[in-house]
C-alpha cells in the first residue's frame, strides 16, 4: 500500500475540468515531481490533495485511510503539509511565530479536545504547555537555523517585511515545522534567482536524503531531473505520462504539450528548460 | 376565505409597491458593488437625505412634483459625487475594508447633521397626489402606487438602456467584470465609479422620496433600514447582480408584506435581517446562482495595516492605573467621574471589538446585542430569582459567552465585509427578540427596578464607587485579554485573521477558534451591558443599539487594532473630548463618524498600532 493513492480524481470549475480522472501514487520516502504546463492543473491537484479544494469525483487515502469530505486541517492532522504556489506566510506574524504556527498539530498540552479547557489554559498554561511551547520555539529555531543567515536575523521580523524568496524558505520552514509525513512543495524556487536556486535544490536534497516524502511541483525541469525519483507529466488536467525523469523528457507527448506541436527535437526542448532556468 | 383571499391580494399588491422602493435602494447598491467591489453603507443615508430633500421641495416651498424630483435628484447625485470623491477615492490601494469603514463613517455624519439640523423627530410629508383611487378587483390602489410602479419600471428600462447601448454603461459594465482589464483597456475608472455613484445616489434619493410620500412622513433613522433592505434585497439576488436586486427587492417586498399579516407590524424589520444571514450563509451568491468559489490567494494578509505597535513601559501603565485608581480622591464632582465610567464601560466593548475584530480578523458590528444579551440577562436573574448581582453578572457573561456564540455559529464561514453585514444582522434581530419577546423582556416598556449593582453586599450607589467599580471591571478585562492574545490560542487567532486558508491547511480547525474569539469577546462585551443595566436600575430595546457597536469599532480603530491599551485609549479619548470641549455634546456622533473617516483615511494603524 503506498503512503498516498489518488485514484481517479477530478475536479470541475463550472464546466471547466481543472483536473480530470488523475491516478496517482507515492510510496513513502519517495520524491516525486509533478510537471506541466500553466493551466495544467497542478495547483488544483495540490489543493485537492491537502483538503484546500473538494474534488468532484474520485477519492484520496494516506496511510490507507480515506480523506475525501475531511476539512483541510484534518488533513494536516494526518501529517500532511504544503506550501502554497503565491506564498501565503502570515504577514504580520513574526517569521518564528510562523514557524510556530506551523507545529500547531504537535501541540498536546496546550490544544486540549475541550475548547472552554483551551481558553483557561491559555489564560493560566499548564506546566506541560509551557514545556511544550519552550520545546517547540527551540525546534522552530533550530528549523529556521537550517536557512542559515537567509532567516535567522529575521526571527522577529513581520513576514509581510520578508522579501518574495524569504517568504518561500518562511513557508518551507513553516511546513517542516509540522513533523510532516507527506511534503507537498508547490513552485518553492519561482521568483528565486540561480544562486537562490542552487541553495534551494541543496536545501530539498537534504530533505530527501534525510527520508522525507516529497511531491513537487516546478517549472524549473533541472531541478526536478536533479532530485525526482519519479515524474509525473500532466496537461489540460489529465496526467499524460509518468516514469523516471529522463523517460519523460524524451516522452514525444511531454514535448507536444509544452511546446504545442510534434515535430520538435530535444534540443528545442533543452533550449527551453534553460529559459525556465 | 373570501377575506383571506381579499388581503393576500391587498398584501399582494402592497408588497410589490414596497418592494418596488427596496429595488431602487437594491439597484444602487448593486451598482456600487458591481463597480466598486464595495458595500456602501452610506446609500441608507442618501436615500434619507432624498426623503427630506423632497419633504422640504414640497411642503415648505411647495414646489410642484417633478420639480421636487428633480431637485432631490440634483442634490443626492451630488451627493453621491462627494462621497466617492472624498470617502473613497482617497482609500484606493489600501486594505479591502476601509471604504467600508469609512462609507460607515459618513453615514454617521449624514444621520447626524439631519438630526441636528431638523431635529431628531419624525416629521409629517402630506401627500401632494390627487387623492383618487382606482378600484381593481376587490381592493383599489392610491396614485402614490401608481406612481412608484411607474418609476420603478422606468428606471429598470432606463438602466438597462443606459448599461447596454451607451459608451458609459459599456465602460461600467467593464469595470464590474475587470477592474484592471478595464483601466488597461483606457476605461476612467475613476469617472466609472463616480457615474455608478451618482446613478446610486439619484436612485436612492428617488426611493427615499418615495417612501416619504408613501408613508407620509420622514425621520433620520430611516436610513438604516433602508441600507439593510436594500443590502437585503440585494443580496437575494445576488450581490451586484443588476436583474437581481429588482427581483430581489420585489421578493423581499412580497416576503414582508405576507409577513406582517401572518405575524404583527414589529416583526416587519425582522424579515430582512433572516434573509441576510439564510442567504449569506446557505447561497452566498444569491438564490439565483449555486457557485462556490475558493477565495483568492493574496500574498499576505491585508486586513490590518503593518505596523509597529508603540510598547509602552511598565512603569508608564502602572502610572496610569494609579492615577486613574487615585482620581476619584482628587476629583469629587460626580459628572467627570460619571464620564469616565462611561468611558470605562464603553473601554470594555472596545476591548471586546479588538479582540475578535484586532486579533482574531472577524469584523464584529454587533457587539451591542452582547451587551443587550447580557443586561437583560442579569437583570432578569436579578429581578426574577432575585440572585446577587454579583452572581448575576458572571453568569451573564458566561451566557453571553455562550449564546453569542452560537448565534454568530452560522456566520463563521464568511469573510470580511460578510462577517460586518452579518453581525450587524445578529446585533439587530437580537434587539427586535427583545422588541417582541414581550412575556420575558417585556417589550419596549423594558425591564424597570433593577436592583443596584452590589460588591460583596455593600451597594453600588454614589459616583464614586460606581467609577472604581468599573474601573476594576476594565482592569480585570484587560488582563483576561492581555493573557489570551499573548498565549499560543492568540497565535492562532493572528494566524487565522492574516490567511485562514494557510492557517486551516496548518491544521486550524477555524469554527474552533472563531467561537472561542467570539465567546471570549461576547463575554468582554455581555459583562459591560450587564453592569450598565444595573447601573441605569431600566434598560429596554433601544438601550443598546447599533450605533454603540460602531462607536466601540471607532474607538478599537483609533487606539489600534488588536492592541489592548489602545482600545482604552480610544474609549477614553472618544467619550472625553466632546466634554471637555463644550458644546460640542449634541455634535458627538457627528464628531464619530468624523473620527472614523479621518482615521481609516490618515491613520488607519490607530495611535498606539495595530499588533
Amino acid at each position: 500500500m503506498a503512503l498516498l493513492e489518488v485514484r481517479d480524481l477530478a475536479r470541475n470549475f463550472d464546466g471547466v475540468l481543472a483536473v480530470d480522472g488523475v491516478s496517482l501514487d507515492v510510496d513513502t520516502g519517495e520524491f516525486v515531481s509533478i510537471i506541466g504546463p500553466n493551466g495544467a492543473g497542478k495547483t488544483t491537484l495540490f489543493n485537492l490533495i491537502t483538503g484546500t479544494d473538494q474534488p468532484t469525483h474520485g477519492g484520496i487515502s494516506f496511510e490507507g485511510q480515506p480523506l475525501v469530505g475531511l476539512r483541510p486541517d484534518a488533513f494536516a492532522a494526518r501529517g500532511i503539509a504544503r506550501t502554497f504556489q503565491h506564498g501565503r506566510v502570515f504577514g504580520n506574524l513574526s517569521v518564528l511565530d510562523n514557524v510556530l504556527v506551523g507545529a500547531h498539530t504537535r501541540r498536546k498540552a496546550s490544544r486540549p479536545r475541550n475548547l472552554v479547557i483551551e481558553l483557561l489554559g491559555a489564560l493560566v498554561p499548564t506546566v506541560g504547555a509551557k514545556a511544550e511551547e519552550r520545546q517547540l520555539r527551540q525546534e522552530a529555531e533550530a528549523i529556521i537555523a537550517r536557512f542559515g543567515e537567509r532567516l535567522t536575523p529575521r526571527l522577529h521580523n513581520a513576514a509581510s517585511s520578508l522579501s518574495y524568496a524569504n517568504r518561500r524558505r518562511v513557508e518551507i520552514a513553516r511546513a517542516l515545522a509540522l513533523k510532516p509525513r507527506l511534503l507537498l512543495l508547490d513552485e518553492p524556487t519561482a521568483g528565486m534567482n540561480l544562486t537562490e536556486t542552487a541553495e534551494m535544490l541543496a536545501f530539498i536534497r537534504e530533505l530527501k536524503a534525510g527520508g522525507m516524502t516529497i511531491v513537487l511541483i516546478e517549472h524549473k525541469l533541472s531541478l526536478v531531473m536533479a532530485l525526482s525519483d519519479r515524474v509525473v507529466v500532466m496537461d489540460n488536467g489529465h496526467k499524460i505520462a509518468e516514469g523516471l525523469p529522463e523517460a519523460v523528457r524524451n516522452d514525444p507527448r511531454v514535448i507536444e504539450a509544452y511546446l504545442g506541436h510534434k515535430n520538435t527535437g530535444i534540443n528545442r526542448s533543452d533550449a527551453e528548460d534553460a529559459e525556465k532556468i | 376565505m373570501e377575506s383571506f383571499l381579499r388581503t393576500f391580494f391587498e398584501q399582494t399588491i402592497n408588497g410589490l409597491v414596497i418592494g418596488n422602493v427596496y429595488a431602487l435602494i437594491a439597484l444602487g447598491l448593486a451598482i456600487i458593488f458591481g463597480v466598486g467591489n464595495l458595500i456602501n453603507f452610506a446609500h441608507g443615508s442618501v436615500y434619507m437625505i432624498g426623503a427630506y430633500v423632497g419633504w422640504i421641495a414640497v411642503t415648505k416651498y411647495t414646489l410642484p412634483l417633478p420639480v421636487a424630483f428633480l431637485l432631490v435628484a440634483l442634490v443626492c447625485g451630488l451627493l453621491g459625487v462627494l462621497i466617492e470623491r472624498l470617502g473613497l477615492r482617497p482609500l484606493q490601494g489600501s486594505n479591502r475594508i476601509a471604504p467600508l469603514l469609512s462609507t460607515i463613517g459618513i453615514s454617521f455624519m449624514l444621520d447626524q447633521l439631519t438630526q441636528i439640523l431638523f431635529t431628531p423627530d419624525p416629521q409629517s410629508f402630506p401627500n401632494p397626489l390627487p387623492q383618487t383611487r382606482i378600484p381593481i378587483g376587490t381592493t383599489s390602489i392610491g396614485m402614490i402606487d401608481v406612481l412608484i410602479a411607474a418609476i420603478g419600471i422606468s428606471v429598470a428600462v432606463l438602466l438597462f438602456v443606459f448599461l447596454r447601448y451607451t459608451k458609459l454603461g459599456w465602460a461600467l459594465r467593464a469595470t464590474a467584470q475587470d477592474r484592471d482589464a478595464a483601466q488597461q483597456m483606457g476605461v476612467d475608472v475613476n469617472a466609472v465609479n463616480r457615474t455608478a455613484f451618482i446613478v446610486a445616489s439619484v436612485l436612492g434619493g428617488i426611493a427615499g422620496m418615495l417612501v416619504g410620500i408613501y408613508f407620509q412622513t420622514v425621520y433620520p433613522t430611516m436610513s438604516f433600514q433602508a441600507g439593510i433592505k436594500g443590502f437585503s434585497a440585494n443580496l437575494l439576488g445576488g450581490l451586484g447582480n443588476i436583474p437581481g436586486a429588482m427581483v430581489g427587492g420585489l421578493l423581499l417586498g412580497l416576503i414582508e408584506s405576507y409577513g406582517v399579516a401572518l405575524f404583527s407590524g414589529s416583526y416587519r424589520n425582522l424579515f430582512a435581517f433572516v434573509i441576510i444571514i439564510g442567504v449569506l450563509v446557505f447561497r452566498p451568491n444569491g438564490i439565483f446562482s449555486r457557485k462556490r468559489q475558493l477565495p483568492p490567494e493574496p500574498l499576505t494578509g491585508t486586513f490590518i495595516p503593518n505596523s509597529k505597535p508603540i510598547r509602552l513601559p511598565k512603569w508608564l501603565i502602572g502610572g496610569v492605573i494609579a492615577i486613574a485608581v487615585l482620581l476619584p480622591v482628587f476629583v469629587t464632582a460626580r459628572y467627570p467621574l460619571a464620564v469616565m465610567t462611561n468611558a470605562y464601560l464603553l473601554a470594555l466593548v472596545a476591548l471586546s471589538v479588538t479582540l475578535v475584530t484586532g486579533t482574531a480578523g472577524q469584523m464584529a458590528l454587533g457587539q451591542a446585542g452582547f451587551m443587550a444579551i447580557g443586561a437583560y440577562t442579569s437583570a432578569l436573574l436579578a429581578l426574577r430569582l432575585n440572585w446577587p448581582f454579583e452572581l448575576s453578572l458572571v453568569v451573564a457573561g458566561l451566557f453571553t459567552a455562550a449564546l453569542g456564540t452560537l448565534l454568530v455559529l452560522p456566520a463563521f464561514r464568511l469573510r470580511a465585509h460578510y462577517v460586518a453585514i452579518a453581525t450587524i444582522g445578529i446585533g439587530e434581530i437580537v434587539s427586535l427578540v427583545i422588541l417582541n419577546w414581550d412575556s420575558v423582556t417585556n417589550g419596549a416598556l423594558g425591564l424597570v427596578n433593577i436592583p443596584a449593582p452590589t460588591f460583596f453586599g455593600i451597594q453600588i450607589l454614589s459616583a464614586r464607587d460606581t467609577y472604581w467599580f468599573t474601573l476594576g471591571l476594565l482592569l480585570v478585562g484587560a488582563l483576561f485579554q492581555w493573557r489570551l492574545v499573548r498565549s499560543s490560542l492568540g497565535r492562532v487567532w493572528r494566524a487565522l485573521r492574516d490567511d485562514e486558508v494557510a492557517a486551516q491547511a496548518y491544521g486550524i480547525n477555524l469554527n474552533r477558534y472563531k467561537a472561542l474569539a467570539f465567546g471570549s469577546s461576547a463575554f468582554i462585551a455581555g459583562l459591560s451591558g450587564a453592569f450598565t443595566a444595573h447601573m441605569y436600575s431600566y434598560i429596554n430595546n433601544e438601550t443598546f443599539t447599533g450605533s454603540t457597536s460602531i462607536l466601540a469599532l471607532t474607538m478599537a480603530i483609533l487606539g489600534g487594532m488588536g492592541n489592548i491599551a489602545g482600545a482604552i485609549l480610544g474609549s477614553v479619548v472618544l467619550t472625553v473630548l466632546p466634554e471637555v470641549f463644550r458644546g460640542l455634546e449634541d455634535y458627538r456622533y457627528l464628531i464619530y463618524g468624523l473620527a472614523l473617516v479621518l482615521l481609516v483615511r490618515f491613520r488607519p494603524q490607530g495611535l498606539l498600532g495595530s499588533e
